[in-house]
């Protein structure tokens, strides 16, 4: 009984922060709604652990409970791939970026070189 | 100027190079004395210099941010430039520009105007899923705007300086945000919204960017973007 309310108020306090980053805008549409969807399979399990102990006894596992623990990790997996994958493309559009940037700057300063040696230019033509 | 406004019309275009010439011809010879910014959001094909050469300012993205964020960057522009009006077109040659000087004249009455097929004018007709998701979007967005709107995914949109200001600062990025989303708060925030029925016509070229197939996923994008909408601040 203690166990299911420890769980249970955990479940809770993380739908809560989750959502309240969310109206926040605080979490871009698609990591939120990621979370929620975890959210609502992980509240009802951290409130009613034994939920899945018939799909683990038909998977050969001993209990739920591991079950649950399995899934957990294969799950904080993929969201770490997920993230990689997610800071691979920031990479690569920091990269084309730097590149406009510094393309804009040889421009602008080409284009300021050739003004004030036109500048001086004239300084000369009208001196004589 | 149209009615003695500062009009600039926004065109974010991806991959059109078949069409865009054409949209931005038609815009200038409709509308003579109006600006035309095509944001081109990445293309791999050659519509910025198409976009450039048929006469538009063109603002080229270093790669794809999506409508939303195409038209932040058009909305800065506008700002930044002291237009007082603002107008999104499909670069895909699907909105007339005939429409804008009546989309104009709403703005004397409300902040916000939006271009809608179904509202009696063309014969523009979508079923299944697409359609459920457009009924679910029109009913609750029109009960928070406080006004009718039947097309609230419609991309043919006119804003006035308040609202042009205020899209500046913010405009969502994601999926179906810059249409949904941004008329939740635009509402919420006080401004006015008002439709103004528009014939649709066919795209010219290219290929729309949803495929028939996707319209189950449409409907619940929609339902989830439309719920996290409502209960954001
Ligand atoms: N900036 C930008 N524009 C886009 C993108 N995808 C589509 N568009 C443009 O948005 C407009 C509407 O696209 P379309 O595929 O016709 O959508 P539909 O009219 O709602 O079916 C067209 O002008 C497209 O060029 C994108 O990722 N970025
Ligand atoms: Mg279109």
């Amino acid at each position: 009984m203690k166990l299911t309310l420890v769980t249970g108020l955990t479940g809770l306090i993380l739908l809560v922060t989750i959502v309240e980053l969310l109206r926040r805008r605080q979490l871009r549409e698609k990591y939120g709604m990621l979370w929620l969807a975890v959210l609502l399979i992980v509240v009802p399990l951290s409130l009613f652990p034994r939920l899945l102990d018939n799909v683990a006894g038909t998977l050969g596992v001993a209990s739920g409970v591991s079950l649950v623990l399995f899934l957990g990790i294969v799950f904080l997996l993929l969201v770490c791939v997920h993230l990689s994958w997610e800071v691979s493309a920031l990479e690569e559009e920091t990269r084309t970026l730097a590149e406009d940037f510094a393309l804009l700057r040889a421009e602008v300063e080409a284009e300021r070189a050739a003004r004030t040696e036109s500048a001086r230019n004239e300084l000369v033509s009208h001196d004589g | 100027m149209v009615n003695g406004k500062r009009v600039l019309i926004i065109i974010p275009a991806l991959n059109e190079s078949g069409s865009i010439a054409d949209v931005v011809g038609e815009v200038r010879g409709e509308l003579p004395g109006v600006d035309v910014l095509v944001v081109d959001d990445g293309s791999t094909d050659r519509t910025a210099a198409v976009a450039a050469a048929a006469g538009a300012r063109v603002a080229k993205l270093p790669y794809n941010l999506g409508v939303g964020g195409a038209m932040r960057l058009g909305y800065r522009y506008a700002r930044d430039n002291g237009y007082d009006v603002a107008i999104q077109i499909d670069a895909d040659g699907q909105h007339d520009p005939r429409y804008v000087p009546k989309l104009v004249d709403q703005l004397d009455e409300v902040d916000l105007v939006i271009g809608a097929r179904f509202a009696g004018e063309g014969d523009y007709s979508v079923r299944g899923p697409r359609r459920w998701a457009m009924v679910m979007l029109s009913l609750v967005l029109s009960r928070v705007a406080k006004t009718k709107l039947t097309d609230t995914t419609s991309g043919f949109r006119a804003a006035n300086r308040r609202v042009i200001e205020m899209f500046a600062g913010w405009y969502p990025a994601e999926y179906l945000g810059d249409t949904v989303e941004t008329l939740v708060h635009t509402a919420r925030r006080g401004y006015t919204i008002r439709q103004v029925p528009v014939a649709m016509r066919k795209r010219m070229a290219g290929t729309p960017s949803h495929s028939p197939a996707k319209a189950m996923i449409y409907l619940g994008r929609a339902f989830a973007v439309l719920t996290l909408a409502l209960i954001r601040r």
